[in-house]
């Protein structure tokens, strides 16, 4: 058996205590938003007299109030507090009710008003094009002679893939508790995957320095990267009040205002076309790639740059141009998701060799196999960085032996040629991960051990825990390299003031570097040890001889703690810190070129799905992974990451549907009407495993990375059911099914209902095929 | 006007005073420091909140606190036995059936209330009747072999 999670007694007994459970100081203070309404307007006025006469308040805050700087972006300073001047999304935070309890806020915030004078809002990304309204430039990268080879591949397609955003839906909501210290200080627990920023924009909005905050949190109830950037905009409106009242505030989202006011996974649209040959090889592609990011950059810019890094996903594309635009759109900052981009541009490609498949009238999979990264031939990605390590044909050709594609194939045809109203669809889709924050200088880790006298150790190091099993994997990596046993290790609340500038718990980079750093301060600690016994004893003692809580020295084996207790006493310094910084890889940002990745994770996916053609109602009849996380740090938690990932992508893919109304407001705002999937959603039959083939590079004890890249695995859940839509009469051919593919989209996609309010569409455009000349406007107009 | 309530919570008889519409999840967690009942959505759709009200499961975001008057209430900290994890709590825990672990407890309540009424459910009557209990980390399966793994464990413990 696989360690259990650190934390997992206490998961189970209700004991672990999350931000919201930790005891308040006495005069705790509550926060709670007052959000506009409107998508875009002129903020006129506030009218807050009836908030603030309101029962228990004690005061209401507005941009006016933040005595530093109004803003919580971490890139680019343009994400304010509170509003000012200007409404830029309906959800946006316009001021926030302070109280003795959180109830009288809630409702002494509805007693306010605000004055706005509407401006024309830009909703979707298609609006966002035509008005050329972009958060970022737009970026380019070309390899090759794309132009010629379209014109002289021998077939050629054009169209269009859509798909929408997704809200984290982590089940703990945005949570922050400032606490003022003496002389101006600030401590935060914050439920964030990036204490760091969380500490610097604090100090920013107080305009104090960066010393004069600390933030601390033990784990957060999820993540998925709703916590990188966004537990900021709470933590500096709990601080500015805790500053103003001088007396500890508190601000939990409920789960309404959560998903009104926090950005979400970006929806993308894309417009491509491809030319390839008879076999369906791509001879040169063409995309038009484009995100909705909401009304502010946030991390919009690295997202988009790692869905253009994602795009070609396990295929080589040996002429390619694709132009990225970030369009900047009247609705909520869309952020960082569990995979930043890397599967919307993913989708893309799948979409289209797809479309080709279906063109040529082959199966798609022998499309993929033959666009497959050669070893050693065809194995330059579009951005210049070499697929050294390609496991994919070996991992491709493992999954649909042992899960018997090809039987399946014919079984599923044999069925649908039987099956009037029940449709069956299968597809086998791959997953070539990157991993590496594309930002170089964020690929650094630092830890701090310290060992008591008893033997007894305490860990910190930069990363958070979020469900992922993060401290347990790090843990783990401790006991091992000093012999102990993992339960004279602990770890504490990851804390800025422990370890300082950490990078955010993201890019599936936890263990990689965090684990690394631990390692470095493990071994550190112990080579001090070995050099005291070579100095007292003359015993040569190596890695070896740390084992099982004792200490072998030449002939003599003592414990562990007796080692310590000496090596004190001897005056050793028995704390230490390490660092990590990952090797080999460089970045040129704007050309979008280098080696932004140490090295890729593999896995690949077949879904069986089931359609019924009346009702446009879906489900997973089977699933097979075969994943690679190198060499497992621990198998149960790896596979609960492959098992959860991919069934977040299905609920992304499938049921979750943000639907913004034609003013821009977010009408699936609770899990009443926005459908995370549920216990009866995972797969009748499924087969999860490891590939074991340990990673070439050199990470810790050669693992991979597993947080994002099983989600993409759901690519696969998609396509099944596409592919059961090709089934009917109405779908055949190219089916325009758009994601997620809820019931009407299904139907739709069948023809079977006529098109249904297509405006309201995040996308702003159903999908499916446009003709070339359109795409060629639409993609290359603004080069 | 504060309210006076009294009942039976865990075997222990607790009182507390509250508002006449305050939820029991917020009684719970603000009043009797029972912070293992969590709140994911406070709308019923969740069952971050679940609790056995007279043995029945109740979402403890849908019930006002002074309705519990009287009557007995059992939340996750009342699961175990001072000695040993109730039995679905250890196959959770040696599932790996749990990540962020902030569905867990409602899962742990909702599970001991199927075992409770069914000692030996199906698959599929487990997956129907943890629907109610949303859970973003995992995918699910491991919890229900778990559960299933509990309730197997329990018949062959019982006489
Ligand atoms: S909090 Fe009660 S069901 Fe979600
Ligand atoms: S373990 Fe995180 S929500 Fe279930």
């Amino acid at each position: 058996m696989s360690r259990p999670h650190e934390s997992a007694e206490l998961h189970v007994s209700g004991a672990a205590l999350y931000t919201d459970d930790l005891a308040l100081p006495a005069h705790t203070l509550h926060g709670a938003y007052g959000l506009s309404e409107v998508a875009h307007g002129r903020l006129c006025g506030l009218e807050l007299e009836a908030a603030r006469q309101a029962r228990d308040v004690v005061d209401v805050l507005t941009a006016a109030d933040v005595p530093g700087v109004n803003n919580y972006g971490g890139i680019v300073a343009d994400d304010p507090i509170f509003a000012d001047g200007e409404v830029h999304y309906a959800g946006q935070p316009l001021f926030l009710v302070v109280a003795h309890e959180r109830e009288a806020a809630r409702r002494a915030a509805r007693l306010a008003s605000a004055r706005i004078e509407p401006l024309p809002a830009i909703l979707d990304i298609r609006a966002a094009i035509a008005a050329e309204s972009f958060v970022l430039p737009s970026k380019r990268l070309v390899r090759g002679d794309p132009d010629a080879e379209l014109a002289r591949a021998p077939q050629r397609l054009s169209g269009s893939v859509g798909m929408g955003g997704q809200d984290h839906f982590y089940l703990e909501g945005q949570v922050a508790v400032a606490l003022p210290q003496e002389d101006g200080g600030m401590h935060l627990w914050s439920s964030t995957q990036h204490p760091s920023e969380v500490q610097h924009l604090v100090a920013a909005a107080l305009g104090v320095a960066s010393h004069a905050v600390s933030v601390s949190c033990r784990r957060m109830g999820g993540g998925f990267g709703g916590k990188e950037s966004q537990p900021a905009m709470i933590a500096c409106a709990a601080a500015v009040a805790a500053r103003r009242s001088g007396r500890p505030v508190k601000i939990r989202l409920d789960r309404d205002i959560d998903m009104l006011a926090t950005g979400k996974r970006h929806d993308f649209l894309a417009d491509y076309d491809v030319g390839f040959d008879g076999d369906g090889r791509i001879r040169a592609l063409s995309v038009m790639l484009a995100s909705r990011c909401g009304y502010s950059a946030d991390l919009s810019g690295p997202v988009s740059d790692r869905a253009v890094c994602h795009l070609d996903n396990a295929y080589f594309i040996p002429h390619v141009a694709i132009v990225s635009h970030r369009c900047r759109t009247n609705t909520v900052s869309n952020t960082a998701f569990r995979g930043f981009g890397g599967p919307q541009g993913m989708m893309v490609i799948e979409h289209i060799l797809d479309d080709i498949a279906r063109h040529l009238g082959c199966d798609p999979l022998a499309v993929r196999r033959v666009n497959l990264y050669g070893i050693g031939e065809r194995n330059v990605t579009p951005y210049g960085q070499i697929v050294e390590d390609n496991i994919l044909p070996d991992l491709l050709e493992q999954l649909a032996s042992e899960a018997d594609y090809a039987g399946r194939r014919r079984a599923v045809a044999e069925w649908n040629e039987r099956e009037p109203v029940i449709k069956r669809g299968l597809a086998l889709t791959p997953v070539k991960f990157g991993i590496s924050f594309t930002k170089t200088s964020y690929n650094q880790a630092g830890a701090l051990l310290q060992i008591y006298r008893d033997g007894t150790m305490l860990l910190n190091h930069g990363g958070t825990e979020m469900g992922q099993g993060l401290h347990t994997k790090v843990l783990d990596i401790v006991a091992r390299e000093l012999g102990v046993p993992n339960a004279w290790v602990r770890i504490t609340a990851t804390d800025t003031s422990k370890v300082p500038n950490t990078s955010a718990t993201a890019a599936s980079s936890g263990s990689d570097l965090n684990g690394k750093a631990a390692q470095d301060a493990a071994r550190t600690l112990r080579e001090r040890l070995a050099a005291f016994v070579r100095e007292r004893d003359g015993v040569e003692i190596g890695p070896e001889d740390f084992d099982g809580g004792r200490v072998q020295i030449g002939a003599n084996s003592i414990p562990f703690a007796e080692l310590v207790e000496a090596a004190y006493r001897a005056r050793i310094s028995l704390s230490a810190t390490g660092f990590y910084r990952t090797p080999k890889i460089h970045w040129d940002m704007d050309r979008l070129m280098g080696r932004p990745f140490y090295y890729f994770a593999y896995g690949a996916a077949i879904v069986e799905a089931a359609v019924d053609t009346l009702t446009g109602e879906s489900r997973l009849l089977a699933l097979d992974i075969l994943h690679d996380v190198g060499h497992s740090l621990n198998p149960a938690i790896d596979i609960g990451q492959i098992e959860g990932g991919f069934m977040q992508g299905v609920g992304w893919l499938t049921s979750e549907q943000l639907y913004f109304d034609s003013d821009g407001a977010l009408r699936t705002h609770a899990p009443s009407t926005y459908k995370i999937p549920t216990a009866r959603d995972w797969p009748e039959r499924a087969e999860v495993r490891l590939f074991g083939r340990p990673n070439p590079e050199e990470t810790i004890y050669r693992s991979k990375a597993v947080g994002e890249p099983p989600l993409m695995l759901a690519i696969a859940a998609l396509h099944a059911i596409r592919d059961a839509v090709a089934a009917t009469p109405g779908g055949a051919g190219r089916p325009r099914l758009m994601a997620p593919a809820v019931p009407e989209a299904v139907l739709r996609a069948m023809g079977a209902v006529c098109e249904l309010s297509e405006e309201r569409s995040p996308l702003g455009d159903t999908m499916g095929t446009t003709s070339p000349d359109a795409t060629e406007q639409t993609a290359f107009r603004l080069i | 006007m504060k309210q006076h309530v009294s009942s039976t919570v865990n075997g222990e008889q607790m009182e507390f005073l509250c508002e006449p519409d305050e939820t029991l999840l917020e009684a719970l967690r603000d009043r009797l420091n029972l912070t293992g009942t969590k709140e994911g959505c406070g709308t019923g759709d969740c069952g971050a909140c679940s609790v056995l009200l007279d043995g029945t499961l109740v979402c403890s975001c849908l019930v006002f606190a002074p309705e519990i008057e009287g009557r007995e209430l059992t939340t996750v900290e009342g699961i175990a036995s001072p000695e040993a994890l109730h039995p679905v709590q250890r196959k959770l825990l040696e599932h790996a059936a749990l990540q962020c672990g902030i569905c867990t407890p409602g899962v742990v309540v909702a599970a001991k209330a199927l075992l409770d009424a069914n000692p030996n459910p199906s698959e599929e009557e487990t997956r129907y009747w943890l629907a109610g209990n949303l859970c973003r980390c995992t995918g699910y399966d491991k919890i229900i072999r778990a559960v299933l793994d509990a309730a197997a464990e329990m018949r062959g413990a019982a006489p």
